[in-house]
């Protein structure tokens, strides 16, 4: 299974938040709170694996000069998709993330994706690099959102660790504080990228 | 492998159309599938917020609910006599735009309840006014139409504790309860007397 390496990819040699700095304007915003930081990769995730696959599929119907148009074409309608089914059957997470789930349709990982990699490689690969690239963003938005839910809000997952009344470092809760946490994991994943040479 | 298409125009105008008509249809296969659920979904959280802010009722106050202005009224009864009556208000003054809220009065024009419905205020900050620290002091209020009696946050000169760091949110707060309540106020006054009227019988 050569091509397992595609998956593991995106996970950390690749990570499209921490390597690529690719998609950090819904990580910067939604990262609140793990648990939308688990939502807003799982959505993510979906549609980039869909995508990936429909365009490895029909790579050779597009031609080059509409081709970013096409993207874009299939990528908004999964994104749809996403929306009306996260309406439907999971009304509250959609209540967080809101506007959020829309945006994902201009997420460079996906546009990213699709034109670096799907539309030149076979459909089980852009599949592996599509779950790959899309766990590596999960992983990343839940462990910002962690790291901001515990200094922020004193919770994780929404289970209280301190108490309400004490004194948490709001600061994380808010944009700066996206900011700080996004520069010193990208840091630390620097720093250990370079340990181990990876 | 087969060679790519090459960009003609017919070539793009036909790979477009195709690639639109097939996520087209399945947009709308989708959109099928989840209509139904969305509207069970919504109409969940409509009655749900109801029941939070009103007291016990056993009708659905969703079937003749009334729009006036914006506002939709809802009236809970409980065998045959008003309990109270949701007022779901918004207001435009949030710290991210608009936001919805469920304002529950009893029949004597006091705050019985209030729950916060859609909001798109900063997590952590803005988000605050959903938990009771924030909410309580409303529950029991006498709101006045009088400027110097309406709902206000105390740097404004009322008595609302405003939210640390998140004066504006309640201060839409605050302007989205007024709003409920004058509207309450001017079209349905006089259940409001009547029932007042009842409650004075009853202490003779």
């Amino acid at each position: 299974m050569s091509d397992l390496k595609y998956f593991t990819n995106g996970l950390l040699k690749e990570n499209p938040l921490f390597v690529l700095v690719l998609g950090t304007c819904p990580a910067l915003a939604v990262t609140t709170a793990a648990m939308n930081g688990i939502g807003m990769g799982a959505a993510t995730t979906f549609v980039l694996v869909c995508s990936n696959l429909l365009i490895a599929l029909l790579k050779n119907l597009i031609p080059s000069k509409v081709r970013i148009v096409a993207f874009i074409l299939i990528i908004a309608s999964f994104v749809t998709i996403v929306d009306l089914v996260m309406k439907a059957f999971t009304p509250d997470l959609y209540k967080t993330l809101g506007i959020f789930i829309p945006l994902i349709v201009v997420n460079c990982i996906i546009l990213g994706r699709a034109e670096a990699f799907a539309q030149k490689n076979s459909v089980t690969r852009s599949i592996l690099d599509g779950l790959g690239m899309g766990i590596g963003f999960t992983l990343a938005l839940t462990i910002m959102g962690g790291i901001r839910e515990i200094l922020g809000n004193g919770s994780i997952f929404d289970i209280r660790l301190v108490s309400q009344d004490a004194r948490t470092i709001l600061l994380f809760i808010l944009p700066p504080g996206a900011f700080l946490t996004y520069g010193y994991l990208i840091a630390i994943m620097n720093s250990v990228k370079r340990k181990y040479n990876i | 492998m087969t060679k790519k298409l090459e960009s003609t125009l017919v070539n793009m105008i036909l790979s477009l159309l195709l690639i639109s008509a097939v996520m087209a249809a399945a947009l709308g296969f989708v959109y099928g599938v989840t209509k139904g659920p969305i509207e069970v979904a919504n109409k969940k959280k409509e009655i749900q917020a109801v029941r939070d802010v009103l007291p016990v009722f056993d009708n659905d106050p969703t079937k003749d609910a009334k729009l006036i202005d914006g506002l939709t009224f809802y009236f809970g009864t409980k065998e045959g006599k008003t309990v109270g009556c949701a007022v779901k208000t918004f207001t435009d003054k949030g710290f991210s735009g608009r936001f919805d809220l469920m304002v529950g009065f009893k029949p004597d024009g006091s705050v019985n309840q209030i729950v916060v419905l859609d909001q798109k205020e900063t997590p952590g900050l803005g988000t605050k006014m959903k938990e009771p620290k924030f909410k309580d002091p409303f529950v029991g209020l006498k709101i006045s139409a009088l400027p110097s009696q309406q709902v206000k946050v105390k740097k404004d000169g009322g008595t609302i504790d405003a939210i640390t760091a998140a004066t504006i949110t309640s201060r839409a707060f605050c302007d989205g309860v007024q709003k409920a309540y004058d509207l309450y106020m001017k079209n349905f006054s006089s259940a409001v007397a009547d029932t007042a009227a009842i409650a004075k019988g009853d202490v003779k």
